[in-house]
C-alpha cells in the first residue's frame, strides 16, 4: 500500500477490515485467481472509489465486503472484520441478518435487479421491515422521504408502480433509497450510473452522494470511470488484476498519482487532435428522414464529412446518430432526402448500390466480438475483402494480408488465430485490417473505442489518427465520450432526438456560447475535478 | 489475463494479452475432449459404435437369414437358436441383428430428411424474415398443435402403412421441431454484426449462408440431430408396436415386441422365455439412452453453461 | 379495456383459430383417399350401387367447403359421424355411430390419464423443485441420470417390465387392464395400476427435467442475486421472489407434460388392452375406419390445443408487465 494510513488511525472508528482477501473464479475445468491478496479498510462515514479496468476484480472485491462470493467463486484466504466480527467465519444465516439491515447493495442494472413481480415500495421496505427495525407503516413513510430526499418525481405515489413503469435512472434512485431504508453504515454501489446517460448520471450522483452525506453512511463506489470517482469518493483505491495498484485520498490521487498505471488511466484525456478545416466534402446526408417501420427516428438531418477529415457525431442513446450510420451504409434505405458520395447522390438501398461504392465505405463495429465470425481466422477474416474487392489470390494476397497486419501494428503470427484468441484491442485492430483491406475512402466508426479499456482506447485512436494521417481515409465517428470527441475530431455534429443540434469545427463547438441541449450535454461531462460536481450543482441551481 | 509484465512505455498491441490458448490441431482438440468425457459418455460411444457395427455387418453377424422359419414356434433357448424363436419360429437373435440394420436405418434415413426440410426451410426463413417466414412459421405452429404421433396414426390410416410412406410421414412431421429450432439459432446468428459486414460487402446470400451463418449453427444442430434421431428411433419403434408401422416380414424391434408380448406370462416357469420379447424392448431403450448421454456431454461442451436442453 | 384482457381475448381467438385449421387439416384428410376406397370398405363383392350408396352418404359428390362445414357443424352438435365398420357388400348396415364408440371409451382414457396425473404432477414438481435446489448435489446427479434414463425408453418397454415383475413373477396386479363401467372403485384402480404406473414413470421424468430447468433459470436471474444481498433466507427467496415469477414457466411445464400423456396414453392402452380410445384409435387405423379415426384425432388434438392455451393464459395473467402497463 502506498499510503500509510495507520499511525494516527484510531481502531474504534473502523467500519470494515478485510485483510488479506483471496479469490477464484471457476472457468475452463480450473480454479483461476480472481482476487490475490487484496488489503482493504474503511472508517466510518468514509466513501472508497474502488476502480479499474474490465477483470480487475473490482465488483468481486465489492461484493467480498459483504462477505459474499457469486455463484462459481469462492474466498481461499483473508478475513472480512465488518465492526470486529469476521464475515467469513459466522454462519450463513448470521451473516444474511447483517445484509440489506448493516450492508446494501447497489446494483449495476437496476432494471434486472428490481423483482418485476412485486412494487417498488414492497421492495424498498423488505430489509427494514425483515430486522423489524420499525412497523411497516413507518419505512412506508420513511422510504417516501427517501423518495423524495432522492428528487424522485411524484414521491408519494411513485412506490406503487412496478419496476417496468419507471425509467432507468429513477430505478436507480429507487435502488439507493432501498439500499438506505434500514440505515445500513455501509453500502457498496456497484457500478450504478454505467449503463446511464451522461446527463442522467449527474443527477442520480447527485443525489446518491447527497443522501449517503445526509445520513452518514460509509460506502465503497466501484467504477471505471475515475472522473465519476472523483465525484463521490473520500479516497481511491486502484485495482489491476485482482491486485491493488496504490490508494490515497481522492485529491492526492488525482494531482499526484505515484504509478504509471494509473497515470494511464487518464491518458487518453490529454490526447488531443490539432483540428483542421476543409471544404472539400466527401461524403454528405441531406435532409434525411428515415424511420423503423411507424418510429420516426429521424427528421431531416444534414451532416457534412469533409474529405480526409474527421466529423465526431455526439448525442445519448436514442439520438439517432447509430440510424444515421444505417442509412449511410444503405441498411436502412431513408424515407426521403439523400447521401451524396464524392458528388454522387447513392442509391438508397443496399442491394442497388455497385461493388465499389459498397467498397469505398467501410464500417467498424462497437464491439468487436460480435463484428467478426468466430469460426475464421484472421487470414480468413482480412483476405475475404481482399479477394472480394482486389480479386488478388495466392501469395499477392498473403503479402497484402501481411502488409494490413504490419498497418495494424500486428504481425503475421496472428495469422492463424481465431477471433476468441485475441484480446479486445487486438480484436477491434483486426476489424481496422478488414476495413483498410477494402481500401475505402470513408469509414464509419461507431463508438469503436467504448468498449475497450482506457490504455487499449489510447493505443487504437492514435493508430487511427495516424492511419489518417497516411493514407488520407475520412472517419464519421460516432460516439457518446466527450473526451474521445477531443481526441479524435476536426469537427463535431451534435444531434439529439433524431436532429442536429449543430455541426461546426471543434473548437467552435466546445467553446461557448453554446445551444441549450450542447450545453447540457457538454456540462453533463464528469471532469476530473473533485469539485466539478458541487460546481455544476451550484451553477445550474442559480441560473 | 495474465501478469502486468510490460511497460507502459514499451506498450505494443502484438503484446497484448488475450486469451492465448495453446494451438492444437483439430484431432488433437477432439481428442483432448474425448479424454475428459465423463463416463456416461464413454458408454455411449461405445454402445452407439457396437449399434453400428452390428447394423453394417448384419449378414455376417446373423446365424440364419432375416425371415428364415423353422419348425418350432416359441422354441426355448438353446445352442441352435440362442434366444430361442418367435411365433412363426423365426430366429430371435437373428431378426436382433437384421432389425437393428432396419430399425436404424429407416430412423436414421428419416431424421436425415427431416433435416434437410426443417432445416433448409428454417434457415430460409431466418435470413428473410418477411412474409414467408410467417407463413412458413404459421404453419408449423398449426402442424405442430396436432401430437406428432396422432398425426401420424390418422396419416397412416389413409396412406397404407410401408417403409417409404413411414420415412415421409414422419420426417415431414419432425422437420417441424428442426424448422423451429433452425430458425431460432440462425435468427440469433443473422443479427450479428459480421453478417451485417458481409452484407455491407455486397456478400451473396448464398455466400454469407455458408460461410457466416452455417458454421456457427451447426453445435447446436448437431446436437439437435441426436436428440431428433432418438426421437424419430422410439416413434417407429412405437408405430411398429402398435402394428401400423414397419410391416412384416422385415425384422424389427417394435414389431418383434408386439408379436412375442404373450411370452412374457410364462416368466413363472421360463425365466427366459419370459424376458425374450423384452430383448428388442431392451435393445431401443440402450440405444437412445446411449445416444441421449452422448448428447448430454456435447451440448455440456459446446455450450459451456447450458444446463439442460 | 384492461390489456390483459385484450391480450387474453387475442390468444383465445388464435386458439379457436387453431382447431378450425387443426380440424379442416383432420377433414381433409377423406379427400386425400384413393378412388377405389369404397370397395375396399365394402369389399370386392359390392355392387356399383351400394359403392355409389356409399360414396353419397360420405358426400364424395359435393365440394369439400360445402361437406366440411357440414361435418363441423354436425361435430359441433356432438354427431361425429358413422363408422365404416359393420358395413358388407350388400349394401346391409349395421354400422354405429361414432360418438356411441367414443363415449365409454373416452371416460375411460379421462379416467386412466386423471389418475396418472393426480400422481405424477405433485410428485414432479416436488422433484424438480428440490433437484433445483440442491442442485450438483449427488441427490440432484442421481435425479438427473435416473430420469435421463427413463425418458429414453420406449414406453411398451417400461410397461412390459412392469407387467414382468408385478404380474408375471410376481402377480400384485392384473397384466390386463379390462374394467367395465359396474366396477366398484377400488378395483378398477386396481386394474389400471400397472398401466398408471407406467404413465407416471415416463411423465415424471419428463416434467421433472423440465421443472429443474426452468427453476435454475429462474434463480439465475440478477433480482434473485439482490433477494439474497438484502437478506432473504432461502424459504423466502423461493416463496417471495422466485414463485410469483415461476407460474408462467410451471403452467408451461404442465400442460406440455399432460399433453404428452394423452399421446403416452395411446401405446400404454395398447400394451394394458385398456379400453380408451388410444386403443379404438389404434384399432381404426389397422382396419381404417376413418370417421373412427378422424374423431380419435379431433378429441386428441382438442385436447393438446386447449391445454397449451391454458397455460399461455396463466403466463398471461401472472405476468407483472402485463397486469400493469406503463
Amino acid at each position: 500500500m502506498s499510503i500509510d494510513n495507520g499511525a494516527d488511525e484510531q481502531n474504534s472508528d473502523i467500519l470494515l477490515d478485510m485483510r488479506n482477501i483471496h479469490i477464484e473464479g471457476f472457468s475452463d475445468e480450473q480454479w483461476h485467481p480472481i482476487i490475490k491478496g487484496v488489503d482493504l479498510q474503511l472508517k466510518r462515514g468514509q466513501i472508497m472509489g474502488l476502480i479499474g479496468e474490465s477483470g480487475a476484480g473490482k465488483s468481486t472485491l465489492g461484493l467480498a465486503a459483504m462477505g459474499f462470493a457469486r455463484a462459481g467463486c469462492r474466498f481461499t484466504q483473508g478475513e472480512v472484520n465488518f465492526e470486529g466480527t469476521d464475515l467469513l467465519k459466522i454462519k450463513p444465516s448470521q451473516r444474511r441478518k447483517l445484509w440489506g439491515t448493516s450492508i446494501a447493495y447497489v446494483a449495476q442494472s437496476a432494471a434486472a435487479a428490481f423483482n418485476p413481480a412485486h412494487r417498488l415500495i414492497e421492495q424498498t421496505i423488505e430489509s427494514a421491515t425483515r430486522s423489524s427495525m420499525r412497523p411497516d407503516n413507518d419505512s412506508r413513510a420513511d422510504a417516501i422521504e427517501l423518495y423524495r430526499s432522492l428528487q424522485l418525481p411524484d414521491p408519494d405515489s411513485i412506490g406503487l408502480r412496478y419496476p417496468h413503469q419507471v425509467s432507468g435512472g429513477q430505478l436507480q434512485r429507487v435502488m439507493t433509497a432501498m439500499a438506505m431504508s434500514a440505515r445500513p453504515d455501509l453500502i457498496i454501489f456497484d457500478e450504478p450510473t454505467t449503463a446511464l446517460d451522461v446527463t442522467t448520471q449527474v443527477e442520480v450522483l447527485a443525489s446518491m452522494r447527497q443522501i449517503v452525506e445526509q445520513h452518514n453512511t460509509a460506502a465503497i463506489y466501484i467504477t471505471h470511470d475515475l472522473a465519476v470517482v472523483a465525484q463521490m469518493a473520500d479516497v481511491i483505491k486502484v485495482l489491476r488484476y485482482g491486485e491493488e495498484v496504490e490508494q490515497a485520498d481522492t485529491r492526492t490521487m488525482l494531482s499526484d498519482p505515484k504509478q504509471d498505471y494509473t497515470r494511464s488511466l487518464w491518458s487518453v484525456r490529454s490526447l488531443e487532435k490539432a483540428e483542421a478545416k476543409s471544404e472539400d466534402i466527401v461524403l454528405s446526408m441531406q435532409d434525411v428522414h428515415a424511420a423503423y417501420g411507424k418510429v420516426k427516428v429521424l427528421h431531416g438531418i444534414d451532416i457534412n464529412l469533409p474529405r480526409g477529415k474527421t466529423v465526431a457525431v455526439v448525442g445519448e442513446s436514442g439520438s439517432g446518430k447509430s440510424t444515421a450510420a444505417r442509412v449511410i451504409t444503405g441498411l436502412l434505405p431513408p424515407e426521403s432526402g439523400s447521401v451524396h458520395f464524392n458528388g454522387e447522390a447513392l442509391p438508397p438501398a443496399l442491394n442497388a448500390r455497385t461493388p465499389d461504392q459498397l467498397r469505398k465505405i467501410q464500417m467498424i463495429y462497437q464491439m468487436a466480438d460480435t463484428a467478426m465470425n468466430p469460426r475464421q481466422t484472421v487470414e480468413q477474416i482480412i483476405g475475404r475483402p481482399i479477394s472480394l474487392y482486389h480479386g488478388l489470390s495466392g501469395k499477392q494476397k498473403a503479402a497484402r494480408i501481411t502488409e494490413l497486419l504490419h498497418m495494424i501494428e500486428l504481425d503475421e503470427s496472428f495469422l492463424d488465430r481465431l477471433p476468441a484468441e485475441l484480446s479486445g484491442g487486438q480484436k477491434q485492430r483486426i476489424c481496422i485490417a478488414r476495413a483498410l483491406a477494402a481500401e475505402p475512402d470513408v469509414i464509419i466508426c461507431d463508438e469503436v473505442t467504448s468498449a475497450l479499456d482506457q490504455i487499449v482506447q489510447e493505443g487504437i485512436l492514435k493508430l487511427l489518427l495516424r492511419l489518417q494521417e497516411q493514407y488520407g481515409y475520412s472517419y464519421l465517428f460516432i460516439t457518446h465520450d466527450i473526451a474521445t470527441v477531443k481526441a479524435i475530431s476536426d469537427e463535431i455534429v451534435v444531434m439529439y432526438q433524431g436532429e442536429v443540434v449543430e455541426q461546426g469545427l471543434k473548437s467552435d463547438i466546445l467553446s461557448p456560447p453554446f445551444p441549450e441541449y450542447t450545453d447540457l450535454l457538454l456540462s453533463s461531462v464528469p471532469e476530473m475535478d473533485p469539485d466539478w460536481l458541487s460546481n455544476l450543482l451550484n451553477a445550474r441551481t442559480a441560473s | 489475463m495474465s501478469e502486468p509484465t510490460e511497460e507502459l512505455s514499451t506498450y505494443t498491441a502484438a503484446a497484448e494479452v488475450g486469451a492465448v490458448r495453446v494451438r492444437r490441431g483439430r484431432f488433437e482438440r477432439w481428442w483432448l475432449a474425448l479424454k475428459k468425457a465423463p463416463l456416461s459418455a464413454w458408454f455411449g460411444m461405445i454402445v452407439i459404435a457396437a449399434y453400428v457395427f452390428v447394423a453394417v455387418f448384419a449378414p455376417w453377424l446373423a446365424p440364419y437369414g432375416e425371415a428364415e422359419i423353422f419348425r418350432t414356434p416359441f422354441a426355448p433357448w438353446d445352442e441352435t437358436h440362442r434366444f430361442g424363436t418367435d411365433q412363426i419360429g423365426r430366429d430371435i437373435l437373428t431378426r436382433l441383428i437384421y432389425g437393428a440394420r432396419n430399425t436404424m436405418g429407416i430412423a436414421l434415413v428419416t431424421t436425415l430428411l427431416s433435416f434437410l426440410i426443417g432445416g433448409g426451410l428454417g434457415l430460409v426463413a431466418a435470413i428473410n424474415r418477411s412474409w414467408l417466414d410467417q407463413l412458413l412459421s404459421r404453419s408449423v405452429d398449426v402442424l405442430m398443435a396436432i401430437p406428432s404421433l396422432i398425426f401420424a396414426l390418422m396419416l397412416l390410416s389413409i396412406f397404407k402403412p410401408s417403409v417409404l410412406s413411414l420415412i415421409f410421414i414422419i420426417a415431414v412431421l419432425d422437420s417441424t421441431r428442426v424448422f423451429r429450432l433452425t430458425r431460432s439459432v440462425a435468427i440469433n446468428v443473422v443479427v450479428m454484426d459480421y453478417v451485417e459486414a458481409a452484407k455491407l460487402r455486397g456478400e451473396r446470400l448464398g455466400w454469407i449462408m455458408r460461410h457466416e451463418i452455417l458454421p456457427n449453427i451447426m453445435p447446436p444442430l448437431v446436437a439437435e440431430f441426436g436428440l431428433r434421431f432418438s426421437f424419430v428411433f422410439l416413434t417407429i419403434a412405437a408405430l411398429s408396436f402398435l402394428g401400423v408401422g414397419i410391416q412384416p416380414p422385415t425384422a424389427d424391434w417394435g414389431s418383434m415386441v408386439r408379436d412375442n408380448a404373450s411370452m412374457i406370462q410364462f416368466a413363472q416357469y421360463d425365466f427366459k422365455a419370459g424376458i425374450t420379447p423384452l430383448l428388442p424392448a431392451a435393445a431401443i431403450g440402450l440405444l437412445t439412452v446411449a445416444v441421449n448421454f452422448v448428447v448430454d456431454w456435447f451440448l455440456h461442451k459446446t455450450s459451456g453453461l447450458r444446463d439442460e436442453h | 379495456m384492461h390489456p390483459v384482457f385484450i391480450t387474453i381475448i387475442k390468444r383465445l381467438g388464435l386458439g379457436v383459430l387453431t382447431l378450425l385449421v387443426v380440424s379442416a387439416i383432420i377433414f381433409s384428410s377423406v379427400t386425400m383417399l384413393p378412388g377405389d376406397f369404397g370397395e375396399a370398405v365394402l369389399g370386392q363383392a359390392a355392387t356399383e350401387e351400394t359403392v355409389a350408396a356409399f360414396r353419397e352418404e360420405l358426400g364424395l359428390d359435393k365440394p369439400a367447403v360445402v361437406r366440411y362445414f357440414e361435418w363441423a357443424g354436425a361435430v359441433l352438435k356432438g354427431d361425429l359421424g358413422t363408422s365404416f365398420s359393420g358395413r358388407s357388400a350388400s349394401g346391409s348396415d349395421r354400422s354405429r355411430s361414432v360418438a356411441e364408440m367414443i363415449g365409454p371409451r373416452l371416460k375411460n382414457t379421462l379416467f386412466l390419464a386423471g389418475v396418472t396425473a393426480i400422481i405424477a404432477v405433485p410428485l414432479a414438481i416436488l422433484l424438480g423443485l428440490s433437484a433445483a435446489l440442491f442442485r450438483n448435489s449427488w441427490y440432484d446427479r442421481t435425479v438427473n441420470a435416473t430420469t435421463l434414463t427413463t425418458i429414453s425408453m420406449p414406453e411398451f418397454f417400461v410397461a412390459y417390465v412392469l407387467i414382468l415383475f408385478f404380474s408375471s413373477l410376481w402377480n400384485v396386479f392384473p397384466s390386463l387392464a379390462t374394467v367395465d363401467p359396474s366396477m366398484p372403485l377400488g378395483e378398477r384402480l386396481n386394474r389400471i395400476a400397472l398401466p398408471a404406473i407406467t404413465l407416471t414413470l415416463v411423465i415424471v421424468a419428463h416434467m421433472m427435467r423440465m421443472t429443474r430447468a426452468a427453476i435454475i433459470n429462474l434463480l439465475a436471474s440478477p433480482y434473485i442475486e439482490m433477494a439474497r444481498l438484502k437478506g432473504a433466507s432461502r424459504t423466502e427467496i423461493i416463496l417471495k421472489h422466485a414463485l410469483p415469477n415461476a407460474w408462467a414457466p410451471i403452467a408451461t411445464v404442465i400442460a406440455f407434460n399432460l399433453a404428452y400423456l394423452v399421446v403416452g396414453v395411446v401405446v400404454v392402452e395398447v400394451v394394458f388392452v385398456y379400453p380408451g380410445i388410444g386403443q379404438l384409435m389404434v384399432d381404426s387405423v389397422s382396419s381404417r375406419d376413418i370417421p373412427v379415426v378422424q374423431a380419435c384425432a379431433l378429441i386428441f388434438a382438442g385436447t393438446y390445443i386447449i391445454l397449451n392455451l391454458v397455460a399461455d393464459i396463466i403466463g398471461i395473467v401472472t405476468n407483472p408487465r402485463l397486469l400493469h402497463p406503463r
